[in-house]
């Protein structure tokens, strides 16, 4: 079996958690003997081939003899809007990023343009030109290449998924990490919204990364049950290196880690930290990250009368994040709408107790992680209590935790994907 | 002449639940027990299987003259609640106990671990449950079963020297090897003390597989079971049927036909002459034992490891296990009833139940029986209790 992939972005040049889980999937298909041709908008050359061939989409020129879809194209085209759309961030919290906190923008941003899309100049300005322009090479590319089956992930990746079954008559599998409801709650952005809709309708099979996802797409973009397959995401930390750290202060550490939006429910975690500290002393509180909520973050704080012993790191990346954990007793992860949610995954790989909103799909799959209602602060409060006043539950936590991650494993994700696109076949 | 025996013995036993108790509440509030949660619980379970399997089982003793005959343990947890809740299940355990043909067999009042932690309060809250059933039941208990079977050599000791000479507990397969659970055995420290051992196969075909239609035997008929049992008995002595009484409309619900199934039983075992129905201490009386069991760590009835790791397999459980016994001596030493009494409510095993972590064996039955989503919530719960028990005791003391 042979699929032909769309990514946005693969290792090791990554800004988000997409190419990752592209990356595990691929290895994961890899294993099960599923062929993957690996197509991204820019590829740099030095990405992992061993388990998909990347084909750079910026080396594969547009023929104009598609006369057959001259008709979509043109619908694509249309789509060329002039906002400042970026993936994972609508355009209202763009305008506020690049006002308010301009210097947090470059700060955070600039790698992102500079690795991936520094090739295409006027990426940044206008990515739904690169999406449509994707969706053309897209076409090229499925008249060029043989193949069973079609897996587009994400909305940015959709039209090019579409553009190729048109084209190739091969079914569409479109893989939904995220939806525009989880970033933007009732503020989505409707050119996304529209895009990731025409996506899952336009598709044989949608697969999501969890039941909570699966519900959004059913009840929110209105998409057939029957065709909907929730495959829960893995992960991979082979090649991880333990990191030490030498801890500063006697106190417990408990973390926050993540984008400072309200997608991440960071109020939650200032709450509960106040009722915990009421109670006990001997407790810190983290919160790394950045993001819109930031600056009343900081406020709140204040106001709470706790910021000596509330603390704000800004955003971190690559081995400060592993160090974070590291440093931590406790992990939070408040979110108010997770599709799935990596992060706890690396806390418990950490050895870190974690505790996770029930409004999270890693919550799942996971047993040995404590779930709460992210807005039940109380028990939030409770829970982190527990965690850094009674030993054992930390140590169970930790170390049923840690195994529990370990059985995480693609192999098993990509089979059930693997499945999905039998069915996918076999429908057609 | 029947020459063998079945013997029949229900557990009844209802917790106090926890209510959800925060570590706000620490020092704020001595309100533990979630009172509405343990009424309304025990009201349904009462309406569903208590009510209509007690009389069931008296029209049954009455159809049947002196030959139909149970056994059971209520737990003094259980006592209370129904006290409180459903004065009328008390009654219809009253018209069992007045046909001579239900025996009541003596545990620990709160259905505790204290056979594991502390001899002092095991054999206290023995005594306690004695008088307990005595002055309910108008009998006092002459056999003994502990909590979800538990069972030792030093266990069967002390319960020897406080007088018991019958103990029913699990005929567990790593404890008997090639030996077969259809005898009766004794206790190699007090051979005096005469053990009955549960038959996990033909008990849990009724408690756990009678409504699954999965099975290849379902659906199981009287007429079937009783064929089972008579081949069970051709060479043997005795089959003991142990089970929680819940069984009967609750795990297996009406609708499964449990209550017609069981109606049917004694009719069909009647029909083999060799057959009878007896009580856990005219077993032990009836048949001779034939041989001693060494049992030097403690087994029960759960789970498939058939030991004490459903409340004690885990780190949680250990630790809350550790800090509640530690506090023994200090509530002692209080001499509040209040307190006592408590303390051993927070004795009761489900309590360290809630906190396992072994969901995949048998991850089923425990869900089954979990008020909490996660082993991890109830061992906070718990803590929180514990510790502002902790401080109750010691406040106590100061004050004197």
């Amino acid at each position: 079996m042979k699929v032909l992939m769309f990514g946005w972005e693969f290792p090791p040049h990554i800004s988000g958690g997409l190419g990752t889980a592209c990356y595990g999937i691929t290895k994961g298909l890899a294993a099960n003997g599923v062929d993957v041709l690996f197509v991204m908008p820019s590829a740099s050359g030095d990405e992992d081939q061993s388990s998909a061939k990347i084909i750079n989409a910026s080396d594969v020129a547009v023929y104009d003899t598609f006369t057959n879809i001259d008709e979509y194209l043109g619908k694509v085209q249309f789509l060329r809007v002039g906002s400042n759309i970026m993936p994972y961030i609508s355009p209202e919290d763009y305008s506020l990023l690049s006002e308010e906190e301009r210097h947090f923008q470059t700060m955070e941003f600039s790698t992102h343009f500079r690795s991936k899309y520094k090739f295409s100049g006027k990426y940044g300005a206008n990515l739904m030109e690169e999406v449509s322009r994707y969706a053309m090479v897209g076409g090229a590319i499925a008249a060029e290449n043989d193949f069973d089956v079609i897996h587009a992930h994400d909305w940015l990746t959709y039209l090019a998924g579409i553009a190729a079954k048109r084209v190739s008559g091969k079914p569409l599998v479109v893989h939904v990490h995220a939806t525009e409801f989880d970033r933007d709650g009732e503020n989505y952005n409707t050119v996304v919204y529209d895009i990731e809709q025409r996506g899952m309708r336009e598709a044989d099979k949608v697969i999501t990364v969890s039941d909570w996802t699966r519900n959004i797409v059913i009840n929110r973009y209105g998409i057939d049950a029957s065709k909907v397959v929730t495959v829960h995401n893995a992960v991979d930390f082979s090649g991880r290196d333990d990191i030490k750290v030498n801890r500063t202060v006697k106190e417990k550490v408990v973390t926050f880690l993540g984008r400072v939006t309200l997608q991440k429910g960071p109020e939650y975690f200032i709450e509960a930290a106040r009722k915990v500290l009421d109670r006990c002393d001997n407790v810190r509180f983290v919160m790394a990250g950045s993001g819109d909520l930031l600056n009343r973050s900081v406020r709140r704080v204040a106001q709470l009368g706790m910021a000596d012993k509330f603390h704000f790191t800004g955003f971190l990346r690559g081995a400060d994040v592993q160090r974070m954990f590291a440093y931590s007793d406790v992990y939070v992860m408040p979110s108010v709408s997770e599709p799935f949610g990596i992060s706890p995954l690396e806390a418990m790989i950490s050895n870190v107790p974690t505790i996770i909103s029930k409004q999270s799909g890693v919550a799942e799959v996971l047993r040995h992680a404590i779930k709460v209602d992210f807005w039940d602060i109380d028990a939030l409060a409770d829970s982190i209590y527990a965690l850094v006043t009674y030993p054992s539950i930390a140590k169970v936590a930790s170390e049923k935790g840690y195994e529990e991650v370990s059985t995480l494993k693609w192999n098993n994700a990509a089979a059930k994907m693997k499945a999905v696109y039998t069915d996918a076949i076999n429908k057609e | 002449m029947a020459t063998k025996s079945i013997c029949l013995y229900f557990q009844v036993h209802q917790p106090d639940r926890l209510r959800l108790f925060r570590f706000f509440d620490i020092g704020a509030d001595d309100h533990y027990f979630d009172d509405f949660d343990n009424s309304a619980i025990v009201r349904r379970v009462a309406a569903k299987c208590y009510l209509p399997m007690n009389r069931l089982l008296l029209d049954l003793i009455k159809a049947n003259g002196k030959n139909f005959k149970v056994t059971f343990s209520v737990s003094g947890t259980a006592i209370e609640q129904f006290r409180l809740y459903a004065p009328e299940v008390l009654e219809s355990f009253k018209a069992l106990a007045a046909t001579g043909c239900a025996e009541f067999l003596a545990e620990t009042y709160s259905h505790s671990l204290a056979s594991l932690a502390s001899a002092a309060e095991f054999k206290d809250q023995v005594r306690l449950h004695a008088q307990t059933i005595e002055s309910e039941f108008g009998v006092k208990p002459k056999a003994f079963r502990n909590t979800e079977l538990i069972y030792s050599d030093e266990i069967g000791e002390m319960v020897a020297a406080m007088g018991y000479r019958t103990m029913l507990t699990e005929g567990a397969k790593h404890v008997l090897g090639w030996k077969s659970p259809n005898y009766v055995y004794t206790n190699p420290l007090n051979p005096k003390l005469r053990l009955l051992l549960k038959n996990s196969a033909l008990s849990d075909d009724i408690a756990f597989r009678f409504s699954n239609t999965a099975w290849s035997e379902w659906p199981l008929t009287a007429e079937k079971y009783t064929g089972w049992l008579a081949e069970a008995l051709a060479g043997d002595d005795i089959v003991n049927l142990f089970m929680d009484y819940e069984t009967f409309g609750e795990h297996q619900k009406a609708a499964s036909g449990i209550f017609d199934f069981f109606k049917a039983l004694p009719a069909e075992v009647f029909k083999r002459k060799d057959i009878g129905f007896v009580t856990a201490s005219e077993a032990a009386k009836k048949h001779e034992p034939v041989a001693e069991l060494n049992v030097p760590f403690p087994i029960s009835w759960a789970d498939e490891e058939r030991d004490t790791s459903a409340w004690l397999g885990n780190e949680l459980q250990r630790e809350a296990f550790n800090k509640l016994y530690a506090l023994e001596a200090k509530v002692r030493r209080c001499g509040d009833e209040h307190l006592l009494k408590v303390f051993r409510r927070l004795q009761e095993s489900d309590h360290l139940y809630y906190m396992c972590t072994k969901f995949f064996s048998d991850g089923a039955v425990h869900s089954y029986f979990n008020p909490y989503d996660t082993p991890y919530e109830a061992f906070i719960n718990y803590m929180n209790v514990l510790s502002d028990f902790e401080i109750r005791v010691a406040g106590h003391t100061k004050k004197k």
